[in-house]
């Protein structure tokens, strides 16, 4: 049974891409098939952050379109064999996807991979609205930050009513990734803590990824951040949340190296 | 910054300078026209399909873009009937 997965959070900037690699590669690297979507066209990245834009020949608009067969346009990782980009494509034509030719292309896919994980642009437009049509589940990124819950929230409710699962009246499966989070300055204040977060947008936390110089050294070099260091907190709260997609009852493991003020004042981050 | 990571050798920036340069070149080059890979590889199937029967399914393309030599490698599976013939 193939799963239609989309990363999405209304807000640019606070992880999406760098996210959907890291989901993406560590499903992979549990042994599932995965195939990333990059549905930012014309401003494709998701090629760059698994390192492999120099491999780019067709791209989502070219398949869509029917100038390329589905399998020419697929990238496979060489580091992770289940691991796949279906790139984006660089043009500026706003209509180069139609809602016809992106479910043609979802239905393929799901024939011939476990997880499709659709790479949502930001914004509300078409881009974004047409990465989560087709979704099962929705992983909503945010930062514990007031636009970018702001967001989400506006995210969460186009899930809940332009997906085709919303529309037939089924579940729409949501799950909350908070990254660039900061324990120690949650514990004083300064920041929202992922409790104030879950109250607000009430839906289930995935995962609590703490601002981390891993996350750009891996990007730098072309390597989800899974892949390039698994050690890394912020690799290990990626490989966690992913094995919570996979239905694993996992504990979330504290956000973060804890100070000693945050051991005395604060709270664990990740309940 | 401590020395340490003055004298760290696994310095990641000069790699991310390093792929960009070579991807904005190519980018730039390009000006939002077709991919001459993409180019490259429609007219090739085009000979190639005057001669024989090519499954569009069945054709796999990969592309190496390098700082100074990129390769482009299609591969097309032929037909067992279509080899013996030729």
């Amino acid at each position: 049974m193939s799963k239609v997965m989309v990363v999405t959070s209304g807000k640019g900037g606070v992880g999406k891409t760098t996210s959907s690699a890291a989901l993406g590669a560590a499903l992979a690297q549990a042994g599932q098939s995965v195939v990333l979507v990059d549905f930012d066209v014309g401003l494709r990245n998701l090629d760059l952050i698994l390192g492999a834009e120099r491999r780019v020949v067709f791209d989502l608009v070219n398949v869509v379109q029917g100038d390329a067969k589905l399998p020419q346009a697929l990238i496979r990782d060489k580091r992770v064999e289940t691991l796949h980009l279906l790139p984006a494509s660089q043009t500026r034509d706003k209509d180069a996807l139609t809602a016809e030719g992106v479910e043609r292309v979802i239905g393929e896919l799901r024939e011939r991979f476990d997880w499709i994980v659709c790479d949502s642009p930001a914004g509300i437009e078409k881009g974004a609205t047409l990465a989560m049509r087709h979704a099962d589940l929705a992983v909503v990124v945010a930062n514990p930050e007031v636009s970018s819950v702001r967001d989400s929230d506006r995210i969460i409710g186009m899930l809940d009513s332009k997906t085709r699962r919303a529309e037939a009246g089924e579940k729409m499966e949501k799950h909350l990734l908070l990254t660039r989070y900061d324990a120690g300055r949650a514990a004083r204040g300064e920041m929202m803590k992922v409790e104030d977060v879950l109250e607000i947008l009430a839906i289930p936390l995935l995962g609590v990824v703490s601002e981390s110089p891993d996350v750009l050294t891996a990007s730098n070099l072309g390597f989800p951040v899974t892949l390039h260091n698994p050690a890394a907190p912020a690799a290990r709260a990626y490989s966690l949340a992913a094995r919570k997609l996979l239905g694993e009852e996992v504990r979330a493991e504290p956000a973060g190296k804890r100070g000693l003020m945050s051991r005395l004042f604060g709270r664990r981050a990740a309940a | 910054m401590n020395l340490l990571h003055l004298f760290n050798r696994n310095r990641s920036a000069p790699v991310a300078r390093d792929r960009l340069q070579v991807l904005l070149a190519h980018e730039r080059a390009l000006g939002g026209r077709a991919d001459l890979a993409a180019v490259l590889e429609k007219e090739i199937l085009e000979v190639i399909a005057r001669h024989i029967p090519v499954d569009r399914d069945k054709v796999r393309v990969e592309l190496e873009r390098g700082d100074h030599v990129s390769t482009l490698a299609i591969d097309i599976e032929m037909p067992e009937t279509t080899v013996a013939r030729g």
